[in-house]
Parts: structure tokens; C-alpha cells; sequence
């Protein structure tokens, strides 16, 4: 099949990025970004506490995580489950071991079917981040604006209803946004997102109704990733994670803060024989005189101060 | 090549124990060459119809946002490693850099670094494109070059690996020396072509930090430690006439900070070996094509079978 003439045209071949979100950038010619305490790197922890109905939506996508074998999947519906009621109890355990605050990325399911958790997590003193309403709302380029806001504020009102506190935050499932969702966000009050992965700082991100801010939260280092996708062990993560902090330190020492995300998944991370590597790593990290574990709410506003307007 | 022959006849069959031995500068055993792709990936790019772009529906917020991450992080991260420890890099470039993000393709050209064309976006593929297409791709790539660094373009890996009949008689045509598309080799050889002189340069994909990463699932150190071996291997093999590795790179992927640190470790080891021709594709080229004689027309019009 040959090729129509416009597919050697180029509209948008032109200085910056091929859309109008945001300026090209590059983090080591920025202006230093100064954490709190004047540490060097900042750790902020990002829990996924998710529910997977059992009956899975495929439009616009099924999420990562979501059922797999023909109707009815007890596997994965319970393995999931299993996080909420086991794993996450063990991640929360941990963080108050070593007194560290983390953002959990919760499903308005999770708040309203189980209010319990949402006690454990604001009694802790971690911040809630919306998460989308299930693990069936998932959004995608073609859904919708109007659907994209329903999903938006029934997160964020199922989760102000059982918490008493509306999110700043949000992470889309699977990171996927359509072209209209950063508008989506803003409008309904979103003050930053976790979504976009192409920085290791926040930074400011243009929306209809102004610019929110995107605090990268690394795929690439999340725990999906490395144990449940390359199939690493629990060992390597804590290595690479560790291997990660020991650069951004150097870096800091003269380009200014640098910013080390742990996104972690109860059922992946939470259970019996993952769990010790986790609490051991998250306590070499907090005994370096370089970190500062801390919600991406608090990183936001920190950054909120000293990113130009 | 042939078209639609069983065998393409893209080159001759030579067995590895045959060869004439080469020699490279200095009488160093294995040319070591890095080739950081320097890429541009459109957020809503046309569709081709015959490969899909992004996996999932524009935006792929993901895809699109892990490549936007080398021009912002990664890039620099790579490149002032490479540089401190002496590596040029010979880059794979997706052309449109020159006009969406000028500031890294002068950062490298500042650092002595060899461009080749690796298309004009890694987002617009070479299927289904007849031959005006496939010149003006080409015409595209020599001109912005040349006029972003002043360089001339001696090399192609095409955009995406898409390729067509066409594209090596093409690219010899318009003078470039080497393809970067072929991976039959551990050294440099002959392509046929209907004019001019094409080399296959090995470049690799199985060391690449793709394949590394996202084929095999390495670590990072598990990365690592397949490049010393690779460059082990190729140097004790070049003493009986020169090798070639090359170390094909993402800065969205090598550039993460839990892998540069491992991969510094390689390109220290490499350094220190006395053995190691650290260079650029088109000084490997230039090289060859001085130093070992073309073979005669017939075969290179035909090609031994």
C-alpha cells in the first residue's frame, strides 16, 4: 500500500514540543530545586490501592493488574484482594516502622466499600491521592470529555465523603490520559498529577483553566515494573533502587534536589517474602543523611514555591 | 537486493574463519563505537498502514512521555558519562531533533560526536513509500544535517528499522558509506548495491539496551556485565584481525538513574583496555574503505549465492 503525500508533511516540525502542554526543558541547565532540610533527594512513596471488579471493562483498555482467565477469574480476583486486606497492612506497617509519610493512590471503591482502610491511611497521617473510581474506569485517548470528568469527580467525591478531605492529587490508571484529561483535571480542582514519566522534577503543565503541576512518578522503577514485568527479584529492586539513589545524590551535590519515587502495589510488594527487602531498603534510605521520605502533596507544594510561573 | 528472491543477495557469504584479517589504527584489536539514538517521537503521528505507532490510542502518555524523557533527563546523564570517559558517540538521529529541540543535537555536535540519519521522526516509518518518498526522506536528512552541524551524513539506520527494496541502492546513491540495518556480522563488509560502495557497519541489536532491557529483562548490572563480556569476547578475537562492537543506546532507558551507574562502570573497563579502538561509525568506515579494496563489480552487481 503506497503512502499518502501528507504522511511526508510535517505541520508541526518546529522549535519546542509538537503540542502546547508544556517547554522543552533541560533538568541539568534549570534553576536548582531546594527540598526541605536542604536534602539532597526526595523520596516520595506511592502506594496503588486498587479494586478490580470481577467482571473486567475492556473500552478503552483493560487496566494492568485486571482479570485474565475466562469468567470467573478467582485467581486474580482474590490475589488482588489479597493486597487490600494483607499487603497494604504490611506497607503500612513498614512506613510507621520507620516513620516515613506516603501518598495512597486509592480507587473511590476502595473508600467507599471499605472505610476501615481509609481510617488506617489519614490516622497514619499518609495523604490520599485519587485514583479513578475502580479498575474498570480506565481513560484513554476517545473517551469522552464528559465521561473523563465523571470519573474525575466521583473519585474525588467517594473519596472526600468517606475521608472528609478532597485529593490535590492524581494518578489515571495505567498512567493513561486522553489529549483532553489535563484540562479534565484542572477543572475539577486537580491541583498536580502523577501521570507524565518524561522529567525527574515537577513542573508546571498548561491546562485550559491554568497550570497544574505533573510530578513524574518513574515507571521505570516502580515495582510493577521490575519484579511483575522483567520478572526481577525483590533483591535486584532494592539494588537499582539503591544504585538509583547513590546517582542523585551525586547529581545533587551540584545541580540541587533530586527526586527518587517508590510507586509500590500491595500485591506485588506486600507480600510474606517481599516484604523484609522492602522494610530493610526503606530503612538504608532513611538513614542516609541525603533523603527525605514524603508525600508528593508536600514535594508538590515545595516545588509549587520555587518553580517560575 | 533482489526483490522477493528467497535470498535478497544483499551481500556474500564469507565464513568467519576466512577472512583477511583487518587491521585497525594503532593495531588495536576491536573498534568500539557508541551510538546513542538522539529521537523525536510525534504525540499524534499519521498513521502508516503497515505499523502502528504508539500501542495504545494518542496520546500514549507513557511512550510518548518515556522518549520525551531522553531529550529532557537522560541525554545529558549519557552524554557527560560518555564524555569523561573519552567515548564519542556516533548518533542515530531522528532528523526533525534539529528543528524541535536544536539544543541537543549542538550539545553533541559540540562534543565531537558523528551524525547518521535514523529518519526524520522515529514515528513515521518507510513502508508503503515509493521512490520520490524514499529520495525525499533521504534529500531531508543530508540537508538538515548539514545545515543544524555542518556535518555530512555518512551512515543510515533506518527510521524504526523500517526498510524498503529500495534503500540501500538509494542511500549508496546519494554517497553515504554505511547501513547500520544488517546484522550479519562482527565486522564490516560489503553491501551490493547498483552504485557507489555500501558497508554494513555492525551495529546490535542484541546488546542493544533495548533488546538488554525490555527482550531480556536484565538489571541494570545484568546489562552491564553482557557488554564486558561482549567487549571481552570481540577483543580476544580481534587479535586475529579487527573486530567491531558497537553499544547502541536510549537515553530513556540507559540514562535512568538506576542504570547509568552501572553502565559508567563499562565504559570504564573499556577505557582502561588497552586493546579498545574507541571511535565513530564513519572514522570505521573511512577506515575500511581505505584500507581493504572493493571487491570486483560482477559480484558486487549480482552477488555470489
Amino acid at each position: 500500500m503506497t503512502l499518502d503525500a501528507s504522511y511526508l508533511e510535517y505541520p508541526k516540525r518546529r522549535h519546542g514540543m509538537d503540542h502546547d502542554r508544556y517547554e522543552w526543558s533541560a533538568l541539568p541547565q534549570r534553576p536548582a530545586i531546594n527540598w526541605p532540610e536542604g536534602k539532597a533527594v526526595a523520596i516520595p512513596i506511592v502506594v496503588s490501592l486498587e479494586w478490580f471488579p470481577i467482571l473486567p471493562e475492556d473500552k478503552p483498555f483493560r487496566a494492568p493488574g485486571h482479570m485474565v482467565t475466562p469468567y470467573p477469574d478467582y485467581r486474580h480476583y482474590t490475589s488482588r484482594e489479597y493486597g487490600t486486606r494483607v499487603g497494604l497492612f504490611r506497607l503500612l506497617d513498614t512506613f510507621a516502622k520507620h516513620g516515613v509519610k506516603a501518598s495512597i493512590a486509592m480507587n473511590s471503591a476502595i473508600a467507599t466499600r471499605y472505610p476501615e482502610i481509609v481510617e488506617s491511611v489519614t490516622n497514619a497521617g499518609h495523604e490520599i491521592v485519587a485514583h479513578a473510581t475502580d479498575m474498570n474506569a480506565t481513560i484513554a485517548g476517545g473517551v469522552s470529555p464528559e465521561r473523563q470528568a465523571e470519573i474525575v469527580t466521583t473519585s474525588l467525591d467517594e473519596i472526600e465523603a468517606a475521608s472528609g478531605t478532597r485529593p490535590k492529587g492524581w494518578l489515571s490508571i495505567a498512567r493513561s490520559q486522553a489529549f483532553e484529561t489535563p484540562d479534565v483535571l484542572a477543572e475539577a480542582g486537580i491541583a498536580y498529577m502523577l501521570d507524565w514519566v518524561n522529567d525527574e522534577l515537577p513542573y508546571r503543565f498548561a491546562t485550559k483553566s491554568g497550570s497544574i503541576i505533573n510530578l513524574p512518578l518513574n515507571h521505570e522503577l516502580s515495582d510493577r515494573q521490575i519484579i511483575t514485568v522483567t520478572q526481577q527479584s525483590i533483591d535486584s529492586y532494592a539494588t537499582q533502587i539503591e544504585d538509583a539513589c547513590d546517582w542523585l545524590e551525586g547529581e545533587a551535590e551540584t545541580h540541587g534536589g533530586r527526586m527518587l519515587p517508590l510507586h509500590l502495589t500491595p500485591y506485588i510488594t506486600g507480600l510474606p517474602y517481599r516484604i523484609d527487602a522492602l522494610d530493610a531498603l526503606i530503612g538504608r534510605l532513611a538513614a542516609r543523611d541525603t533523603t527525605l521520605f514524603a508525600t508528593t502533596g508536600s514535594l508538590v507544594a515545595s516545588a509549587d514555591e520555587q518553580l517560575p510561573r | 537486493m533482489r526483490e522477493n528472491a528467497p535470498d535478497p543477495g544483499l551481500y556474500d557469504f564469507r565464513r568467519w574463519p576466512d577472512r583477511a584479517p583487518i587491521r585497525w589504527p594503532g593495531d588495536k584489536k576491536v573498534a568500539v563505537w557508541v551510538s546513542p539514538n538522539l529521537e523525536f517521537y510525534e504525540i499524534d503521528p499519521p498513521a502508516n498502514p503497515h505499523r502502528k505507532s504508539w500501542a495504545k490510542p494518542h496520546p500514549d502518555v507513557v511512550g510518548y512521555g518515556h522518549r520525551d524523557y531522553a531529550n529532557r533527563v537522560g541525554h545529558w546523564r549519557m552524554a557527560d558519562v560518555m564524555t569523561k570517559h573519552g567515548f564519542p558517540g556516533s548518533v542515530s538521529l531522528s532528523v526533525a531533533l534539529c528543528q524541535h529541540v536544536p539544543e541537543v543535537v549542538a550539545d553533541a555536535n559540540e562534543r565531537g560526536w558523528e551524525f547518521f540519519s535514523h529518519g526524520i521522526y522515529n514515528t513515521r516509518y518507510s513502508y508503503g513509500m515509493d521512490e520520490a518518498q524514499e529520495r525525499a526522506i533521504i534529500e531531508d536528512s543530508i540537508k538538515t544535517v548539514r545545515d543544524a552541524t555542518g556535518q555530512t551524513i555518512k551512515g543510515w539506520l533506518a527510521p524504526a528499522l523500517t526498510h524498503t527494496p529500495r534503500t540501500m541502492d538509494l542511500i549508496a546513491e546519494y554517497g553515504l558509506s554505511y547501513t547500520c540495518d544488517l546484522y550479519h556480522d562482527d565486522q564490516p563488509g560489503e553491501v551490493h548495491v547498483k552504485s557507489g560502495r555500501l558497508l554494513s557497519m555492525p551495529y546490535s541489536l542484541e546488546v542493544n539496551d533495548h533488546y538488554g532491557f525490555f527482550v531480556y529483562n536484565m538489571s541494570p548490572r545484568e546489562y552491564a556485565d553482557a557488554l564486558i563480556r561482549q567487549f571481552e569476547r570481540l577483543a580476544a578475537e580481534g587479535e586475529d584481525g579487527g573486530t567491531v562492537m558497537c553499544i547502541p543506546l536510549h537515553s530513556y532507558l540507559i540514562g535512568q538513574p538506576h542504570r547509568i551507574g552501572a553502565f559508567e562502570e563499562v565504559l570504564r573497563h573499556i577505557a582502561a583496555d588497552d586493546r579498545a579502538w574507541i571511535t565513530r561509525s564513519g572514522d570505521i568506515a573511512d577506515h575500511y574503505l581505505a584500507n581493504v579494496a572493493a571487491p570486483a563489480k560482477a559480484t558486487a552487481e549480482e552477488g555470489a549465492v
